[in-house]
């Protein structure tokens, strides 16, 4: 089986170092058919281990590829464990990445970056599959970094524009501060589990749960609590966590497709998918689930609130990716990681696309990405319109749609919860379905329907993209659809994740919302009484009338909340401070150590001081050396008298 | 072993009179034939320093390839080489990078080509004879004679204030060894011996411990260099030329930090583990305070410079480690992962900022300007160069998957166990080391094409392409597989660990 795991791993590599480093010897077609041929395989051979390992119930794998290094007797190894949440996870990212290589060749047709980008979504690919198939903390760390970097390669693609290379920077160095975290916690695992292994770390997790240490001299904390926050600051760099989310709107200066495969799709969830993997740590500390799920739903509320004043198509689907996974978030926060799990993979799917379906509308419309000059869209481009309506009642979980499950499991499972902020999670998740709701069908009403408020110019251009491009959408559209009713079942309530996923007894909501489940029917019909049902409908409703009924009432209402308005317009103001505090204050204390530290102590007063005082020094001793010989003899005559007088006395 | 071949005084003595042959031959009008011996002579003493590593016996921490003859009878002083696992891989860094450094001088010198080949050969030479050195007289006879080569170098072949950067760095590196020159003389008094394994058995009392450890510290400091007598390094850097920048970062800075795992750790144990602290404080001083300073700098080769103190401090930070985390745990686990990580750093290290003075190099030998604001948008004329750029770039930030994650990784996770706060502290690099370094290639490379000498600059050539592709298979290769490098130091670090726990009191 390795060899099966290494051809799943090293086939987009290959593709990569082919379209990458040879890229000037080939041709366009061979550069994308070399990388699709690549993750194609490896999508094939996912779903064939996803059927083996997460449907037929294989035997789960464990093994080492090869010893990175030993030091102080640690093995630091790369090995793969693949067991039903890493065999999901690999089945959706190569999926997903599958679609986007193709979309990829409509939407990039006229870049002359072209073989560069399918370099870096082959990459990109490989090392999101490193990271979720591996054994270890090492590997995950460096599939961890290495999404990373393809995604500061990617989102400064267009490395041209100012916007772009300032995003990339931001989103590289704000990812590092949670890194900074992650890293710290890998290090307290190494310290106190002496290995990186997952299976050891997970069957020694137990036996340290009462085990405390002072980080603070004098302050007794909880090592579990101390391990699992550090972790979870990773995840909150990675999956975009209030306050380290301000990155991910900005990466949207990226190209459509990639906004699609990494800022929504696959890597923004690794964070999930870690905490996820991590269960068996996490169920040790209520603390640490306490603040995940506080996060998550202050992610999940105030983030979807800003999805409501975008204008750009594509800041809106970034706002509403926040705010998913601000949802993830919460369900890892209440111990229900296989919905929170489950979520992830049916957002893959219609946040892809709408992603993509946002990036049709954007070719369509020759790069206008303002949905104030949209409107109407819907008779030009029907394929575009169908999947996006589509996307987005799956979005906002609209009974029978993938998101309705995985979103109402959630929702279900938080008010279960005794976890410390259950309250208040349940409050934000259930505003947020209304919020949801009213931004995505406000952005969609605007761009398909109303007025057509392009110029004259763009509407006679305007047709439907080619098959390249709504292909992906179509094939997107069917698990948006029909992913969430086929797995429901096994995956919240019966037994798909075969221990991969760990939940202590008594915090097992899933466990507790299972014994009123009743096949993914009544699973609807018990949806269609919940107040999420009635809160989504009610934000269509609001978003109907406001933006297609009465479109003046928005504007009045903007001129009248000043105030607010602009607090939402500037982001809470995450953004000023981060310029204005974090990095001017990192520029301004770097000059002051500079200039006064090295340059006018260290320098001007020591060394050039020394310097000067020898000079100063020879400068006094030299009046002795005068030349006359009656001075020197005085010299010889005093010390003569001075040594007499020491002799004798 | 059953070979007879002095492979040691090989690697030190083949470039210095390699280095005289090129002299000889350059003087004249023969100027290719100088380059091109200077090349040979540079990959000959490359390919037999191979041998060194096939051939190393990774169990033992026993000194290897011993040659000892005697030199100055009178007083006990031996030509004495050797090499264990902590030496051996920095002698292979120094003959990998002098044949890098004679191809990037290649064309690029045309004043006197054949004295600056000469002058690197003979350095290489030199350096080699530090590493190998089991003679504390010998050791000091290289270590000094070092600086000549080099104060030549940038003397001769270094920018407009070179005269204010050549006595600073003299004087600097000189009053730090005048007290090692005067420890060393203790030692021998004591020892009856300059043998540097003798000095390691060597009792010593707690006050003579503190004296040599500090008069160590001032010497080694110096080179690392350490905050506060660090300002030399930006100075030296940003007027010596590009090859010396190179062999500087690569190599000399490696000295200072070898000569404390050599020296200071081994022979004042009891005084290293009394004054770790100030060790440690300096060390994490190095890595947040130089790397602020790194944000600002308006010149690329000062903000490498500042860079490589930053980084040197994890180097010195695993080194002196080893003392809190015995304290703060009992055992001495941990202890060597910190050696081991400073180690790898130094490796890497050589080959990170090598690149980066090359490729800083790059840029100048075609605009003749290091200031960052001179750039912009270089992606646009040169794609092939900032691919290399952002490789090393990364690298310099410590990613995994490079060489530079290895070691920081390793000192992280040791300073985790003496305490939660140094590595906290140290782990900060991870954010301030990738801002200042992808700021300036940010900077440099992305953007709009900013002016014409950008518009008119032209990809690498050929040979600017071999070199910048062996160093980034180099980092590549140490990033996805250090193990063979961690194979090599094991025993002797064990050996090292188990010697400094002992107390010479």
């Amino acid at each position: 089986m390795q060899n099966l795991y290494l051809t799943i791993v090293l086939a987009p590599l290959f593709g990569a170092i082919v379209a990458g480093l040879f890229g000037r010897f080939i041709s366009r077609s061979v550069a994308h058919g070399v990388t699709i041929a690549g993750v194609a395989l490896s999508t094939v051979l996912s779903l064939y281990v996803f059927k083996h390992i997460a449907i037929d119930g294989g035997e789960i794998f464990n093994g080492t590829v090869y010893t990175w290094m030993v030091s102080d007797g640690i093995r630091f190894e790369v090995g793969f464990l693949i067991d039903p949440l890493s065999a999901m996870m690999m089945a959706v990212v190569t999926f997903v990445s599958l679609m986007v290589h193709i979309y990829t060749i409509g939407y990039m047709h006229d870049d002359p970056g072209y073989k560069r980008f399918f370099s870096y979504i082959s990459l990109f690919t490989f090392s999101m599959l490193m990271l979720v198939m591996s054994n270890n903390f090492l590997q995950l760390f460096f599939g961890w970094e290495a999404v990373g970097l393809v995604s500061y390669l990617l989102i400064g693609f267009w490395y041209k524009r100012p916007s772009a290379i300032f995003a990339n920077l931001k989103a590289f160095l704000v990812n590092r501060v949670g890194d900074f975290g992650f890293l710290l916690g890998i290090a307290a695992v190494l310290m106190y589990f002496n290995s990186l292994d997952y299976a050891d770390v997970f069957k020694a997790a137990p036996l340290m749960a009462d085990m405390t240490i002072q980080v603070i001299p004098g302050i007794e904390w909880s090592l579990m609590t101390v391990i699992c926050i550090l972790l979870f600051i990773g995840a909150m760099g990675k999956s975009a966590q209030v306050p380290l989310h301000v990155w991910l709107p900005d990466s949207m200066e990226g190209p459509t497709p990639i906004s699609a495969l990494i800022h929504a799709a696959t890597m923004v969830t690794a964070g999930i998918f870690m905490v996820a993997r991590m269960s068996p740590l996490y169920e040790l500390s209520t603390t640490a689930l306490g603040v995940v799920l506080v996060i998550g739903a202050i992610t999940a509320l105030f983030m979807g609130i800003l999805g409501i004043i975008q204008n750009d198509i594509k800041r809106v689907v970034a706002y509403s990716t926040l705010s998913q996974l601000g949802y993830m978030t919460v369900a890892l926060g209440a111990s229900a990681y296989a919905a929170g799990v489950f979520h992830l993979m049916t957002h893959a799917f219609f946040k892809a696309l709408l992603f993509l379906a946002a990036g049709s509308v954007i070719i369509g419309m020759h790069h206008e990405q303002d949905i104030r000059k949209m409107g109407g869209i819907r008779k030009y481009m029907p394929i575009t319109y169908w999947t996006m309506l589509i996307g987005s009642l799956a979005l906002i979980g609209f009974p029978g749609f993938a998101g309705f499950f995985s979103k109402d499991a959630i929702i279900e499972a938080v008010h279960l919860s005794s976890t410390p902020g259950a309250g208040f999670a349940y409050f934000a998740v259930l505003i947020g379905v209304f919020i949801t709701a009213f931004y995505s069908f406000r952005m969609f009403f605007l761009v398909f329907h109303g007025k057509e408020r392009m110029d004259e110019h763009t509407r006679e251009h305007l047709h439907e993209t080619p098959w390249v491009v709504t292909g992906p959408l179509i094939a997107l559209a069917i698990p948006s659809i029909f992913i969430g009713a086929l797995y429901i079942g096994p995956m919240l309530f019966g037994d798909f994740f075969q221990g991969a996923i760990h939940v202590s007894q008594e915090r097992d909501v899933l466990a507790l919302l299972g014994e009123n489940f009743h096949g993914w029917f009544g699973f609807v019909l018990h949806g269609l009484v919940a107040p999420a049902f009635y809160l989504a409908a009610a934000g269509v409703g609001a978003a109907w009338f406001l933006y297609l009924k009465r479109p003046d009432i928005p504007e009045m209402i903007r001129g009248r909340a000043g105030l607010l308005y602009s607090i939402l317009d500037r982001k809470y103001g995450f953004d000023d401070f981060n310029d204005k505090v974090i990095a001017a204050g990192s520029r301004a204390l770097g000059r002051l150590l500079w200039q006064v530290g090295d340059v006018k102590v260290i320098d001007g007063l020591i060394v050039n001081g020394a310097a000067k005082s020898v000079g100063w020094f020879s400068g006094v001793v030299r009046y002795v050396q005068t030349g006359f010989l009656y001075h020197y003899a005085f010299a010889m005559f005093v010390g003569l008298f001075v040594l007499i007088a020491l002799f004798v006395f | 072993m059953s070979f007879e071949l002095p492979l040691l005084s090989l690697v030190v003595w083949t470039p210095i009179i390699g280095g005289l042959l090129v002299l000889a031959i350059g003087s004249g009008k023969h100027v290719l034939e100088a380059r091109v011996v200077a090349l040979l002579v540079a990959l000959f003493t490359f390919v037999i320093s191979i041998p060194l590593y096939v051939l190393f016996d990774t169990t033992t921490h026993q000194m290897q390839f011993v040659e000892l003859y005697p030199w100055i009878e009178r007083f006990n002083i031996n030509y004495h080489l050797g090499v264990d696992g902590i030496s051996m891989p920095l002698i292979i860094l120094t003959t990998f990078t002098t044949v890098l450094v004679v191809l990037a001088g290649w064309e690029v010198i045309q004043y006197k080509p054949a004295q600056y080949m000469a002058a690197f050969l003979i350095m290489e030479g030199l350096m080699n004879g530090v590493f190998a050195a089991l003679d504390g007289m010998l050791f000091y006879v290289f270590w000094e004679a070092l600086l000549i080569p080099m104060f030549v170098v940038i003397g001769i072949w270094g920018g407009p204030r070179r005269v204010y950067a050549t006595i600073k760095f003299f004087l600097y590196t000189f009053l730090g060894s005048v007290f090692m020159l005067v420890s060393l003389i203790y030692m021998y008094f004591q020892a009856d011996s300059f043998a540097i394994l003798d000095f390691h058995a060597l009792k010593l009392g707690m006050t003579a411990q503190i004296l040599i450890f500090l008069a160590f510290l001032l010497a080694f400091a110096v080179k690392v260099p350490m905050w506060p007598v660090h300002t030399w390094l930006p100075d030296a850097h940003v007027e010596a030329p590009t090859g010396g920048s190179v062999i500087l970062a690569a190599i000399m800075l490696k000295l200072g930090a070898y000569g404390f795992l050599r020296f200071s750790l081994p022979m004042v144990p009891d005084a290293s583990r009394e004054l770790d602290w100030l060790m440690i404080m300096l060390s994490l001083i190095a890595v947040v305070y130089i790397g602020f300073v790194a944000l600002v700098q308006k010149d690329m080769k000062k903000l490498v410079a500042y860079s490589s103190i930053s980084h040197m401090g994890f180097v010195t930070l695993g080194f002196f480690i080893a003392f809190t985390i015995f304290e703060n745990t009992g055992s001495w686990k941990g202890a060597a992962m910190g050696i081991e990580g400073g180690i790898v750093q130094m490796i890497s290290h050589g080959f990170i900022s090598g690149a980066m003075f090359l490729c800083i190099g790059v840029l100048y030998d075609r605009v003749h300007s290091r200031e960052i604001a001179a750039y912009g948008g270089v992606t646009n004329t040169m794609p092939a160069f900032a691919a290399f750029a952002v490789l090393f770039a990364m690298a310099n930030s410590g990613l995994p998957g490079t060489s530079g994650f290895v070691g920081e990784f390793m000192v992280i996770l040791s300073a985790f166990k003496a305490d939660f706060w140094i590595a906290f502290v140290a782990a900060l690099t991870l954010i301030v080391g990738a801002a200042y370094t992808l700021w300036m290639v940010k900077r440099v490379f992305f953007g709009e094409v900013a002016n014409d000498n950008v518009a008119k600059l032209k990809d690498i050539n050929a040979r600017e392409f071999v070199i910048l592709s062996t160093l980034a298979a180099a980092v590549l290769f140490f990033g996805i597989y250090p193990a063979p490098l961690l194979e090599v130091m094991g025993a002797s670090v064990q050996h090292l660990l188990e010697h400094i726990a002992q107390s010479k009191l």
